[in-house]
């Protein structure tokens, strides 16, 4: 081994063990710091998921006994709780999301196609439209149900207390929530790809309809779906539109006699002091706890498979 | 959507013709490409002016595009090259507020004129952008859209392949043509760009620095399609590469960032437009020298 050879490869192993020394050895109170912070991290996790777990366990606990087929299939009933279902509720709760999809999608789409598209964003009305837009989607729901009650039930548009008032009441609930997911899903879908349109000799429209749209169409339907899942937890403004209480038969969109929808079903039977209802308002929670988590799951699902990278 | 469509199109239709608009004629002689007919024009611009907003972005700018040829603009960053080409097509007019003076003649006819649509313009003008902006559709969707937008329907797979066969492309993605274009290199995004282009049959195309976001391999291919291209249709190119303009074009023109006295101003002007074997060996401007020399920019 020449001389050369050994010292080199002292150097190397010197240079080794300084950077190992630079690299270890950090200070034993920055660990601690670590660590604790990490903790508090996991304890607001905790926290969150610990609220959930105790309402699934209690519900599960607690409605286990009255999971049935008849649950779906049955309707409500006063004198024989052990029979007692949701039927009409869940055929309420359908109907009222069907009616908001039909009118949330059109106007909700159309509305953020206007504002991202269209709208001249330096004009100070513009502005305003967006602003209020994003504290309409703040409101609490209760105003929705009297805005329903004054406007669609009463007043110009005097449908009555029918379940298509209730959808539309719905509908303008979650309309702002459509246009502002809708709006982020217009807005992903880079200029590049308007302007390789237009230079095509595309018009404006031609572009919106087969380049813009199709891009944000997926982004567009989870937003619909999450809009979806919030009115069909809704009760509060249901509550003041006719969604009546207890309804024993299937209810239609233009029906007078009432309706019913399954959180206000739910809240009917939970107000009850016998033990039987207490169980079926804890299944009912089960059920639209699968039915939301199953349409969230969906939405995300949704959003993963399309999402288009730029 | 098919209904809505066509509501939209007669909406527009009755637009323009409240707005006393007509669609731009195309001249029969326009599409008949002849090749080396060096004395004609396609573009004639005469103290052109562009500004945004109020600010003037380039100024008097003065030149005649001939038709079969590949011009370049060339020059310093924020010379107004790319201004001045999104003039030609009147991409422009997607910028609010900004304003085109001067006058810009297509074949003769102002391009600025009131009976003219921008629509119509930019299906004679066609134009390939900076970075390659395929759709997120299959290479067959991308090259047939400009043909669908235009109302064709039938020998769309005719068209397509000419398209691709023209930009060097058809050999490539002939058994792949319904993949997604996104999967496609950054070199071959570009040339089905191209495709996308002249499956339009445009007049002349327009290209914003197509090559600047390619190795030089894919460089080397565009430039090469461009020389095969020019029998066909005028091109207009921007480049920041002077190498590139001296191999792919016939004129070549020179522009100059200028300021205001007391330098609060700055905007674009064409200092040098000549044959490009002259600006590149004899320019006469010495302003032209010192960048094309490599002494400045």
């Amino acid at each position: 081994m020449g001389i050369g050879e050994r010292r080199s490869r002292l150097a190397v192993a010197g240079a080794r063990a300084t950077t190992e020394a630079m690299l270890s050895g950090q200070p034993r109170r920055d660990v601690i710091r670590n660590t604790v912070f990490a903790g508090l991290l996991l304890l607001a996790v905790g926290i969150a998921l610990a609220g959930l777990l105790a309402l699934l366990i209690q519900a599960f606990v607690k409605g286990a006994p009255a999971l049935s087929l008849d649950l779906i299939t049955n309707p409500p009933s006063t004198a024989f709780p052990e029979k007692a279902g949701y039927r009409p509720a869940i055929i309420g709760s359908l109907l009222l999301i069907a009616g908001v999809v039909l009118f949330v999608v059109p106007v909700g789409v159309g509305a953020a196609l206007y504002l991202e598209e269209y709208a001249d964003k330096s004009r100070w009305w513009n502005r305003l439209i967006e602003v209020n837009i994003q504290n309409l989607a703040a409101v609490p729901s209760i105003i929705y149900g009297i805005l329903g009650l004054g406007f669609i039930v009463r007043g110009p548009l005097d449908l009555g207390f029918i379940l298509a008032a209730g959808s539309l009441t719905l509908a303008l609930l979650v309309l702002p929530i459509v246009i502002i997911a809708a709006r982020e899903a217009i807005r992903a879908v880079p200029d590049s790809i308007r302007q390789g349109s237009l230079a095509l000799g595309a018009t404006q429209w031609q572009t919106i309809r087969r380049q813009v749209l199709p891009a944000s169409i997926p982004g567009i339907i989870t937003g619909i779906i999450l809009a979806v899942s919030r009115a069909l937890g809704e009760t509060a403004p249901l509550l003041l539109v006719g969604a009546t209480v207890f309804v024993t038969f299937d209810p239609t969109f233009l029906g007078t006699d009432g309706y019913s929808a399954m959180p206000v079903q739910i809240f009917n039977y939970a107000l009850r002091p016998q033990e039987e209802f207490q169980q079926l308002a804890a299944a009912g929670i089960l059920l639209m706890l699968v039915v939301l988590l199953a349409m969230n799951s969906f939405a995300i699902w949704l959003r993963n498979r399309y999402e288009q990278r730029w | 959507m098919a209904q809505d469509e066509s509501r939209a199109e007669a909406a527009r239709e009755a637009r323009e013709a409240a707005a006393g608009r007509a669609a731009i004629s195309v001249r029969p002689e326009f599409r008949a490409h002849s090749s080396s007919s060096g004395a004609e024009k396609v573009f004639e611009l005469k103290g052109v002016d562009v500004a945004y907003g109020g600010v003037t972005a380039v100024k008097g700018v003065s030149m005649e595009i001939g038709r079969n040829d590949v011009t370049a603009l060339i020059g310093p960053s924020g010379c107004g090259k790319s201004t001045l080409l999104r003039c030609l097509n009147r991409m422009n007019d997607l910028i609010p507020n900004a304003e085109v003076s001067g006058e810009l003649l297509y074949h003769g006819e102002d391009l600025y004129g009131p009976k003219v649509d921008p629509v119509q313009v930019r299906k004679l003008i066609g134009m390939v952008f900076q970075k390659p902006n395929p759709f997120p559709k299959s290479i067959h969707d991308n090259v047939a859209f400009g043909p669908r937008v235009l109302g064709r329907k039938d020998g769309l797979d005719e068209t397509v392949e000419k398209a691709l066969r023209g930009a060097a492309l058809w050999d490539e993605v002939k058994d792949r043509l319904d993949d997604n274009a996104f999967g496609l290199s950054g070199g071959q995004q570009q040339r089905l760009c191209i495709a996308r282009c002249i499956a339009v049959e445009p007049d002349t195309i327009l290209m914003d620095e197509p090559c600047s976001a390619l190795d030089p391999i894919s460089t080397g291919k565009i430039e090469d399609l461009m020389i095969e291209l020019k029998e066909q249709f005028s091109i207009v190119i921007v480049t920041h590469n002077m190498q590139q303009a001296a191999r792919v074009s016939d004129r070549t023109a020179f522009l100059m960032v200028e300021l205001d006295a007391d330098e609060d101003n700055r905007w674009g002007r064409l200092v040098e437009y000549d044959e490009t074997e002259k600006i590149f060996t004899n320019p006469t401007d010495k302003r032209t020298e010192d960048y094309v020399s490599g002494k400045v920019g």
